[in-house]
């Protein structure tokens, strides 16, 4: 009962997968210029689980768990960065909504 | 061998020198209060000689890991630096005289961030250096990451243009899902080495073929993203067309050709040998993006958003010499990237001129440009034939020689890769002609002559004339490059011993 309920590499590898997936998906189907940001935070947030995830398993290595502190600095750099200028966005458009401030041709 | 921190210092300069010149670009705007270009401008040339000199003094043909291993400093590396300097060093100037690096107000001329905008480039230039430089994963990420947030910032300089803005949206979007991907790709590459130092990756044994694959492809999203090839491009003419045209130049040369080293060091040195689908993937994405680009050009009516296409064509040839996989196709890239930089440049800075000088940047207002200004059409006309690839122009001979060495690998695949790649040439031609004609051979709907600035007009002579005369010193060059592609890998020793 116990190799059942402890929790090993492929729960971590699964729950990250979903998590990359729910991600993506965020991106593709939302509207919102702050929402597609959240799906992006998911992304790099499945990342980082899975290299905290196979840190664990790698004998006498933290280069994974280093990995995953780097990923959480740089998303918030790059956080604040895309709401810079989603704000600069909003103060031209009155909105954001990405499909109404596309107005380069295509 | 592998340097310790301390050790680490001394072949590290460049980098510092930089990091010295943009505190004191910030620094000296706030001291004197009164912001000026000249100034700025002037400190931010004199850390770019100063950190080429760091480069030529500290640079003794002997490859070293810096910093335990992270970054390496070898002929290649140095490469890459001398041409991110040069890089950074034209548009700089150029950038003097741009009206599109000037915050304007309504009623009055602001000039406020000016020492900010070469604090941006020079930031942007030390994340190519190092991106040149990693042979670990975590560099790779932290160095691309450095390169694109600047990059976000930069194409929307303009905060009161919406086209600057918006295209700075578009980029940051497309640029954190890329990042995001890749990341993902990263994560399942040091799953599968236990390490995230890219030899560690080449020493990976019996890896499961379709994980290693996929984490390749994931990882491809980060680097085809910076270097803009299909399916990772549609920011591109968005980004190029709605940024300030100095930043249009810089991006279109330097962050591609940055990604271009990453590409090389990765595929050459963390990807196993017998992973035989790799030059397969990268040969179908390489004619993908050499067609889509060249037949989206056609069509185009603004000349930034062409170039644009232009540039991911491009892309796509060079990704021939990584599908060749030697140490010939390697050197064809380096070769490339040194005429794309010339060639491009000039074009761009041709746009940048134009615009300066009041132009619009649709093709319509370069009718009869041969008559209005002839040197500006001129120095155009030199860079698009080069682009096309014609004799003796300098993109005649880097083309060739990314086709030579494709075609000496043989095969059936790499033929039929060069075909396609040499009738994508001929395609270009047709959309380069359309500038051309419309210079040459239309009238002008404004007879007026336009004059450009003489900082532009000395700028784009040097551009044409490398273009025109680089044939002259192209045996040294081709010495240097192949001089310049040895490579540095943390433990390449163990890895030697493995194999």
């Amino acid at each position: 009962m116990t190799a059942v309920l402890s929790v090993g590499l492929n729960h971590f590898l699964v729950l990250s997968a979903l998590l990359f997936a729910i991600g993506l998906l965020t991106v593709a189907t939302r509207r919102n210029a702050v929402a597609i940001l959240m799906g992006v935070e998911l992304i790099l947030n499945a990342a980082a689980l899975n290299f905290v995830a196979f840190s664990n398993y790698v004998e006498g290595a933290v280069g994974g768990q280093v990995f995953a502190v780097f990923i959480i600095v740089m998303a918030a750099a790059e956080a604040a960065i895309a709401l810079a200028i989603v704000l600069a966005i909003f103060r031209h458009f009155r909105t954001i909504d990405s499909n109404e401030t596309a107005t380069l041709n295509n | 061998m592998t340097l310790d921190n301390i050790a680490s210092m001394k072949y590290f300069a460049p980098e510092l020198i930089l990091s010295i010149g943009i505190l004191a670009i910030l620094t000296v705007d706030l001291i004197v209060g009164k912001p000026d270009r000249k100034r700025s401008s002037l400190l931010a040339m004199s850390t770019l000689v100063l950190a080429l000199l760091a480069t030529l003094v500290t640079s003794d043909g002997v490859s070293r890991g810096l910093f335990g291993g992270l970054i390496a400093r070898d002929p290649f590396t140095d490469f890459f630096k001398l041409l991110f300097i040069a890089t950074t060093a034209f548009v700089g100037v150029a950038a003097l005289r741009s009206r599109d690096t000037i915050e304007y107000q309504p009623g009055e001329y602001q000039d406020k961030e000016s020492g900010e905008f070469y604090a941006l480039t020079l930031t942007a230039a030390i994340g190519m250096m190092l991106m040149a430089a990693a042979t670990d994963l975590l560099m790779a990420f932290l160095s691309l990451e450095l390169v694109s947030i600047l990059s976000y910032i930069l194409a929307g300089f303009k905060r009161r243009d919406r086209k600057s803005s918006e295209a700075s949206l578009k980029y940051v979007i497309y640029g954190g899902v890329a990042s995001g991907v890749m990341l993902y790709g990263m994560s399942l590459l040091y799953g599968l080495a236990g390490s995230t130092s890219l030899s560690a990756i080449h020493a990976i044994k019996d890896p499961p073929l379709l994980t290693l694959i996929a984490a390749i492809t994931l990882c491809f999203a980060g680097f085809g993203y910076k270097i803009a090839s299909v399916p990772f491009h549609m920011w591109c003419p968005d980004v190029y067309e709605g940024a300030p045209t100095p930043v249009t130049a810089f991006l279109s040369v330097g962050p591609k050709a940055a990604g271009f080293a990453l590409l090389i060091r990765f595929f050459h040195g963390a990807i196993p040998a017998d992973v035989r689908s790799v030059p397969l993937i990268l040969g179908l994405i390489a004619a993908a993006t050499m067609t889509l680009g060249n037949l989206a050009a056609i069509n185009q009516t603004n000349i930034k958003r062409l170039l644009a296409y232009s540039s991911i064509a491009h892309a796509g040839y060079i990704l021939l010499g990584l599908v060749a996989g030697n140490d010939d196709g390697q050197r064809a890239i380096l070769l490339y990237l040194v005429t794309y930089l010339f060639m491009n440049l000039g074009a761009f800075l041709v746009v940048m001129a134009m615009s300066d000088a009041g132009l619009g940047e649709e093709l319509s207002e370069y009718r009869g440009l041969g008559k209005r200004a002839a040197f500006p059409a001129l120095v155009m006309a030199i860079c698009l034939f080069s682009l096309t690839g014609l004799p003796p122009f300098a993109g005649f001979f880097g083309k060739f020689y990314l086709f030579a060495a494709l075609l000496s690998r043989g095969g059936t695949f790499n033929t039929a890769l060069a075909l396609i790649g040499i009738l994508n040439s001929a395609v270009s031609l047709y959309y380069y002609a359309r500038i051309l004609r419309a210079m040459y051979f239309e009238k002008p709907t404004n007879e007026a002559p336009i004059l450009e600035a003489s900082l532009h007009r000395w700028n784009m002579g040097i551009m044409a004339a490398v273009t025109m005369g680089l044939w002259l010193a192209w045996t040294p060059l081709v010495d240097f490059a192949g001089a310049s592609i040895v490579q540095w890998y943390p433990h390449a020793t163990q890895v030697a011993s493995l194999h």
